[in-house]
């Protein structure tokens, strides 16, 4: 038996009050368990909004989510989803709240129910885990954008989520951060959803790609990106991506 | 900006339990504040400047917070001799010092400084996330801890949005001056900041909710009460008590 795919839309419809055109149009998307979805497209297209009626933050005016099959539309059945899946945000600040970065990151763990011995082994794991571990004692706020960004990333990995939803990861990074991140999302193998106008983070992180404007998914322009994600690495002239 | 200035010196006070250092503070200020007579203002006050040396804090620090204070009993100096009915002391021209208004500032620049002293050794020495956790666990009213917590962690978050948006006046030669352009726009800046902030608070709380937020801080450090804040707590409610026996004493030969 092939097991139910991990979200499926179906017609999802949202548009803020107000608003004479929907944010969402009758969308249709699935996203399988390890499946790796690039979801590119302009600012204002939706991308943001698909994430939060899915993550149950927004109430879509019409359509279905199935979360492994199952529909969801009450609150108690985010919950589930919001075990499974985690979320970056676009802004790291939004992320950490908490004064010390290891408190932040074992945040999750004590709200599913962890005592806080046990919560602080997981977070100590996951910032070893992602070469963070010198951070942990140091304050969220003077950190700089980059550890903000990967710091964030920890405090969604430390509630062990089967799937990621990364919301413009790469914006505000250094290169060196940038594929750092690249290098981490490689590493962990679990399924996800990247939402960026970023072409290259999406060639070097996403198996399947599709695009995304005026509140519709489109196919992705799949040789353009091709071109970019076999042509660079192995050219005569190596370069840097990102940095154009 | 800067904070926790004294949050970071390590010394036997810093490392108690925060709980402990609000109630004591509070014990000991409760008292120094409802003191009437001089011998227990000034006991307060070696109290606390011996509370300020156990913390080992920088003095020159200590000193300016404390002028800072000063500033505002200057002005009693100012108002008090002059205002006070009572004996006159002396004349300057044709202005009467009162003597019990002397008296009265001196007394009040007392309890000040030691109550001030007594907040700098024991409050200032926990860090804010500490001091917040603390206060949920004496079970104040937990939004307003959360209020304090939150506002500690974005206050810089919501200054550098400002800042930004300065900047951004600024580069297109903005100058502030004494008329309406001026007005409105900074009206704009506050305005713009708050509702930022507005944002910036409903996106925290959408992030937070993600992570199984219900409303419910759980603490990480099971903090327990050990030797040393028995021993503090058992010894400033001794301190507390002998300055009640000085002040009743006082009061009575008074």
């Amino acid at each position: 038996m092939i097991a139910p795919p991990l979200i499926e839309l179906e017609s999802l419809s949202f548009s803020y009050t107000g608003s004479q055109s929907p944010v969402l149009d009758r969308i249709n998307l699935t996203l399988q368990h390890q499946q790796q979805l690039g979801l590119i497209g302009p600012n204002g297209c939706g991308k943001t909004t698909l994430f939060h009626c899915i993550m149950g933050l927004l109430k879509p005016q019409s359509g279905s989510i199935r979360f492994k099959g199952n529909e969801i539309s009450e609150v108690e059945d985010f919950f589930t989803l919001r075990k499974e899946i985690g979320m970056l945000f676009q802004d790291a600040d939004d992320q950490l709240f908490s004064p010390t970065v290891i408190e932040d990151v074992a945040f999750g763990p004590l709200n599913l129910g962890a005592r806080p011995k046990a919560a602080l082994e997981v977070a100590h794991k996951t910032l070893t885990d992602l070469g963070l571990d010198h951070l942990e004692d140091r304050v969220t706020h003077h950190l700089s954008g980059g550890e903000k960004k990967l710091v964030s990333l920890a405090t969604i990995l430390s509630m062990q989520p089967r799937a990621l939803f990364l919301d413009e990861p790469t914006n505000n990074l250094d290169p060196e951060t940038r594929e750092r991140l690249i290098d981490i999302i490689a590493r962990l193998g679990l399924g996800f959803i990247i939402i960026s106008h970023d072409y290259d983070f999406l060639a070097a992180t996403c198996v399947d790609l599709a695009g995304m404007e005026a509140g519709r998914i489109v196919p992705a322009d799949h040789s353009a990106l091709h071109t970019h994600h076999h042509v660079h690495p192995h050219g005569t002239h190596p370069h840097k991506h990102g940095d154009h | 900006m800067k904070f926790e200035t004294f949050s970071t010196t390590s010394s036997f006070i810093q490392r108690l339990d925060a709980r402990i250092k609000l109630l004591s503070s509070l014990a000991l200020i409760v008292v120094i504040s409802l003191c009437r007579t001089f011998p227990t203002a000034s006991a307060g006050l070696t109290v606390a400047i011996v509370l300020v040396l156990t913390a080992k804090l920088e003095p020159w620090l200590v000193f300016r917070r404390l002028m800072l204070v000063n500033g505002f009993v200057l002005f009693l100096w100012f108002t008090l001799p002059l205002t006070y009915p009572g004996e006159t002391a002396f004349n300057l021209g044709p202005l009467g010092i009162s003597r019990e208004g002397i008296a009265l500032a001196a007394l009040i620049s007392i309890k000040t400084n030691a109550a001030v002293l007594v907040l700098i050794s024991l409050i200032a020495t926990s860090s804010v996330a500490a001091l917040g956790q603390a206060l949920v666990q004496l079970k104040m009213p937990i939004k307003l801890c959360l209020l304090l917590l939150f506002s500690y962690r974005y206050i810089f978050v919501i200054h550098q949005e400002y800042l930004r948006l300065v900047r951004a006046a600024r580069l297109r030669c903005f100058k502030a001056g004494t008329n309406m352009h001026t007005y409105r726009t900074t009206g704009y800046l506050f305005g713009m900041t708050l509702v930022k902030s507005h944002h910036r608070a409903h996106r925290v709380r959408q992030a937070m909710v993600l992570r199984g937020f219900q409303g419910q801080f759980r603490s990480l450090c099971e903090s327990q009460l050990g030797k040393n804040e028995v021993g503090f707590s058992l010894l400033i409610l001794t301190v507390v008590a002998a300055l009640i026996t000085v002040e009743i004493i006082s009061r009575f030969q008074s």
